[in-house]
């Protein structure tokens, strides 16, 4: 039966002679130059360029372009991409965690599901892309696609292909975390399966639930290289527009729209954020 | 000249940038300027675009790592004049005036026609419009998007002049690419040699030179330049004022514009492109007249983009290209 957690802590070593005299706050000081240098700084100067114009000087009328209908169009096709992606992901990807998760917790075939996902999660790029290509693309070797074109459907389904392996790695920890305990109390009070998950299961994952389906909307936004290669001949998302921004050889290179439309995906983020924190607290309510 | 040749050899060192070895025979033309003179090149980002080489020359200006010598499309070059050195070489006077700034800021080196590459397991391609047939379903691909490639820009601008567009406007060509989306034939893939070789981009728009069967390395791939839309693209070299190597980066000039059998522009016409030059060599003779053969064959009269045309076909892009093709 389980027990309170009253875990026996060893005796503290005795240091010999006073303790260095250090606040305790410098230890966090490592952690704090980190984020500084390669968050805060960088995101500082986004902030800052996407202000001027090329000639260095303020353009505070350059954030009227986030209203710019094609602009628009680019964040649009980038929120659709993540949010359907990673809505497949999170589900497909729980669903399948839970699978492993109700298998031997020391058999062959989790270790599989686990190694794997590890490598799949990762698995992203040009050559993700051509595989589907050379796959279900217009001359599929297992069938052709029709829609494999078609913003976003083709896309996603690409995207799903690193999102669900994602979703059992993060997921799979909470799915563990509930005791066998729980479900043989809530069937001795009577409760039905569908109550059980409804009263005790899907309270309790769903925190984790919404924080691993977080991770795969960032995942997906700030992927580039695989829709690079899916297509590159239009620019559907935020991140293939930021490119040509900075690379157009023919003329259409400026780095503050660049910076522009990188501050546009951090107010994005912000807006993700924000919906996940007020879905959290609903969702943890139970915890108070 | 030997005087620059010293010069150079106690630098010791060329930077070049954004050189594919594939691309125009480069990579030979990078090991023969070595052998011949015993430099050392740093081929830094050979994939690189023309404003990604721009870039470095800002962000790495002063250090030893900053290019020596850039070649660049054409829209970049003019965009960025302050940033380069004018120099003479030697054979200036075979360059046609047109296609060189008139101190030699910038100077065109090689290029070439926009030209169909297709699969010849489609037969014979006569007209742009035999494109809009059913049998090249989801088969028709540029090279890269027309807003951020310059070879994807004059596809579209070669299919608005074959449909008789002019080289002011580029409205034609963008509503030919619609007609191909909406027969289904239009194929947003990324084309590179692995997808051609795959034949998922059994027929791509690209400038001749890259679209040859030796460069694409497909046996059976033909190559097309619509009579009346010979569209001509041409690259060109300019030299960083600030390069840590002045005097290689000349040397490399004169090697790249040097007449001789073994000189720059023979090299880019064994690569199957066109060098600046090609004319003056015909003439008198200095040409590699086999190498020369195999360039496909042109008929009709070469458009050039003046660089307002050309901005103009941007700005067009830019606003309706997504909307026409998304």
């Amino acid at each position: 039966m389980a027990v309170a957690a009253t875990t026996k802590t060893g005796a503290r070593p005795s240091w010999p002679g006073r303790r260095p005299s250090v606040p305790a706050w410098v230890g966090t000081v490592p952690f704090l130059a980190y984020v500084a240098i390669f968050l805060l700084w960088p995101t500082g100067i986004v902030v800052v360029d996407s202000l001027k114009n090329p000639n260095g000087n303020w353009a505070l009328s350059n954030v009227t372009k986030l209203g710019d209908p094609l602009v628009r169009g680019y964040f649009i096709g980038s929120f659709k991409l993540c949010l359907i992606s990673s809505l497949i992901g999170a589900v497909l990807g729980a669903i399948l965690a839970y699978a492993v998760a109700s298998g031997n917790p020391d058999g062959v075939v989790r270790r599989l599901y686990l190694a794997s996902s590890g490598v799949l999660a990762q698995f992203g790029g040009v050559t993700l892309a051509f595989a589907f290509l050379v796959l279900i693309g217009p001359v599929g070797l297992l069938f052709h696609a029709s829609w494999y074109f078609d913003f976003p459907w083709g896309i996603t389904l690409i995207y799903t292909y690193f999102q669900i392996p994602l979703m059992v790695l993060v997921f799979l920890p909470a799915i563990d975390g509930l005791k066998v305990q729980w479900r043989e109390a809530s069937e001795n009070l009577g409760a039905s399966a569908w109550q059980y998950w409804r009263y005790v299961g899907a309270p309790l994952l769903a925190p984790a639930f919404l924080g691993g389906a977080l991770l795969l909307f960032a995942n997906a936004l700030s992927a580039f290289a695989t829709i690079e290669a899916w297509e590159n001949q239009i620019a559907y998302t935020v991140p293939q527009q930021i490119s040509t921004a900075l690379s157009s050889e023919v003329g259409l290179s400026n780095v503050n729209v660049a910076d522009l439309l990188a501050l546009g995906m951090v107010i994005l983020v912000a807006i993700v954020m924000t919906g996940y924190a007020l879905l959290q607290r609903r969702a943890a309510r139970w915890l108070r | 000249m030997n005087a620059l040749v010293a010069a150079a050899k106690k630098e010791g060192t060329l930077n070049v940038i954004a050189l594919p070895p594939t691309w125009a025979n480069y990579g030979a033309i990078l090991s023969a300027f070595t052998s011949t003179y015993g430099i050392k090149i740093n081929s830094a980002l050979p994939d690189g675009t023309s404003q990604q080489e721009v870039n470095a020359v800002k962000t790495e200006n002063g250090t030893a790592k900053a290019p020596d010598v850039l070649d660049i499309g054409m829209a970049v070059a003019l965009a960025n004049t302050s940033l380069f050195t004018p120099y003479e070489v030697s054979t200036w006077s075979s360059i046609p005036a047109a296609q060189k700034e008139p101190t030699g800021v910038w100077v065109q080196d090689y290029g070439g026609y926009m030209a169909v590459g297709y699969s010849s397991k489609f037969g014979t391609i006569t007209s742009l419009n035999d494109l809009l047939g059913p049998k090249f379903k989801n088969a028709v691909a540029l090279n890269g998007n027309p807003t951020s490639a310059n070879a994807a820009l004059n596809g579209v601008m070669m299919a608005s002049l074959a449909e008789g567009g002019s080289p002011g406007s580029i409205a034609n060509g963008v509503s030919f690419f619609q007609k191909l989306k909406t027969a289904g034939n239009f194929s947003p893939v990324s084309a590179t040699g692995a997808t051609i070789k795959a034949g998922t981009t059994p027929v791509v728009f690209n400038w001749d030179y890259l679209n040859l069967p030796s460069y694409v390395g497909v046996s059976n791939w033909k190559v097309f330049v619509p009579p009346n839309a010979v569209l001509g693209g041409y690259y060109a070299q300019a030299i960083n004022k600030n390069a840590p190597h002045p005097a290689a980066a000349r040397l490399w000039e004169e090697f790249l514009y040097s007449q001789a059998a073994a000189g720059g522009q023979n090299l880019w016409l064994e690569g199957g492109a066109r060098p600046v030059e090609q004319a003056a060599m015909q003439s008198n003779g200095s040409l590699n007249t086999s190498a020369a053969a195999k360039l496909p064959a042109v008929s009709g009269t070469p458009t050039f983009l003046s660089p307002s045309q050309a901005t103009d076909a941007a700005n067009y892009l830019a606003a309706n290209w997504a909307k026409a093709v998304g």
